[in-house]
């Protein structure tokens, strides 16, 4: 295995886009690492990414924030201005493993790990997030959704690689929370995840919406019609109800050692209807 | 396969090593420094005996490369006493018997500290949050909550 540092976007795209073998990319490593030590993946190429200054930062750009591939999500949890425009993307990558894991892990690793359980995962889809991506060909700008495309797959091109996470403008009366269920209180997997970011008028309506379920289906979901269901409505008992029934008609989920189908179908209408109440307590709603 | 020449700072001192490229910090720790207070519990980051500080981030030492340590600050449990005054950590761990076997032990003052850097006022739910990826087999983790609840308020006194 070779491991190298490059200094610019370009040398590592150059570098992975002409590697014959097996290449990967590193960043936080918490993923990759596990892979590597247990025999899982046998890398011929390691390219570490964090040398890259493009990938450290976090920016305001446009209104909204530009994350480097290789912010750590505890550098997110530190960042008061990201924390208070985009509460539930914060508290989704905080949920991710262990202080010690936090410290190194990253929301773009998260997204091309493309586990359908990743916790940052349906918060970034439901706030609307974009990926970009740098390779051979240049470069280009992708809705996160557009990533993963199967457990462990993403649609990411050879030597392309994610530069940053766009997270746009806020409206003002605008909010997003991510819940999970655990069978722990920390340090655990998802069972079912939800993402929902919200925009409310000055009457209270929801403008616009966005609703996304984690380990419930091969990837992690957009639900337009879950949004559909909140849209236009005070987010009342019955607009509730229909976006639980919309999350719970979306899921499509496996029988596994954390949950059985039924389990998974119930709880993703029921996390649903919690996370979207904290949006809209977020986003001022009385 | 030639080795990668890497220069760190560990625990305040320069220290040059040359290392394999998927070797990871933990071993060239272990067995190229003998700097062996870092364990390997898991080796996949769940139970954080490997725990060290990279550029003052609580981190999995199983969990980085010893060739990302190039250019970095690392901090071991071995820098955490100075001299032979033991840390205020240290000293309770020992007067609140807040160890048996001492697998976890370094990785959990190492943690621990950490945590009262960022967090010199923690309550108990802070503490377990905390501290939840170090596991313990042994002490069922109160005596260990309660020795850096203690050594907190001493810090916080000193």
């Amino acid at each position: 295995m070779r491991y190298e540092r490059p200094a610019t976007m370009k040398q590592a795209a150059a570098l992975l886009g002409k590697e014959k073998g097996k290449a990967f990319v590193l960043a936080g490593g918490t993923d990759l690492l596990v892979r590597l030590r247990t025999g899982f993946i046998e890398p011929d190429l390691v390219v570490d990414i964090k040398r890259i200054a493009a990938t450290r930062t976090i920016e305001a750009v446009a209104g909204g924030f530009k994350i480097g591939a290789a912010v750590s999500c505890a550098e997110l949890g530190e960042h008061a201005k990201l924390k208070k425009a985009w509460p539930g993307v914060v508290e989704a990558a905080n949920l991710i493993g262990s202080k010690q894991v936090q410290g190194r892990c990253t929301i773009a690793g998260n997204l091309c790990n493309a586990s359908p359980a990743a916790d940052s995962v349906p918060a970034l889809i439901a706030a609307a997030a974009k990926a970009v991506i740098v390779g051979p060909k240049g470069k280009r700008t992708v809705p996160v959704e557009q990533v993963p495309t199967a457990p462990g797959r993403t649609s990411l091109k050879k030597g392309e690689i994610i530069e940053s996470i766009v997270l746009p403008k806020r409206p003002p009366r605008s909010g997003d929370a991510y819940l999970r269920f655990i069978p722990r209180t920390e340090m655990d997997i998802a069972v079912v995840g939800v993402g929902v970011s919200i925009t409310l008028d000055g009457k209270g309506v929801c403008t616009d919406a966005r609703v996304s379920l984690g380990a419930v289906a091969p990837t992690v979901l957009l639900v337009p019609e879950a949004a559909k269901a909140l849209i236009g409505t005070k987010m009342d008992r019955n607009a509730l109800d229909a976006l639980a029934a919309a999350c719970s008609a979306a899921c499509r989920p496996i029988d596994d050692k954390r949950g059985t189908r039924e389990f998974r179908v119930k709880v993703a209408g029921v996390l649903a209807r919690r996370a979207a109440q904290i949006a809209r307590k977020r986003a001022g709603g009385k | 396969m030639s080795g990668i020449h890497v220069t760190t700072k560990i625990n305040g001192d320069v220290v040059e090593y040359v290392c394999e490229a998927d070797e990871t910090l933990l071993d060239v720790l272990r067995n190229r420094l003998g700097l062996t207070g870092a364990k390997e519990g898991c080796s996949t980051g769940d139970c954080g005996a490997c725990s060290v500080t990279v550029d003052g981030r609580l981190t999995c030492s199983c969990l980085v490369l010893g060739a990302e340590a190039d250019g970095a600050e690392i901090g071991t449990i071995e820098g955490m006493a100075d001299g032979e005054k033991l840390h205020p950590l240290q000293r309770k761990f020992l007067e609140h018997a807040a160890l048996q076997c001492g697998i976890c032990t370094p990785g959990i003052l190492v943690a621990a500290k950490a945590l009262l850097e960022k967090n010199p006022k923690p309550t108990e739910t802070d503490v377990r949050f905390g501290l939840a990826g170090n596991l313990c087999r042994c002490t069922g983790y109160d005596k260990i909550v309660r020795a850096v609840m203690d050594a907190a308020q001493e810090m916080r006194r000193a």
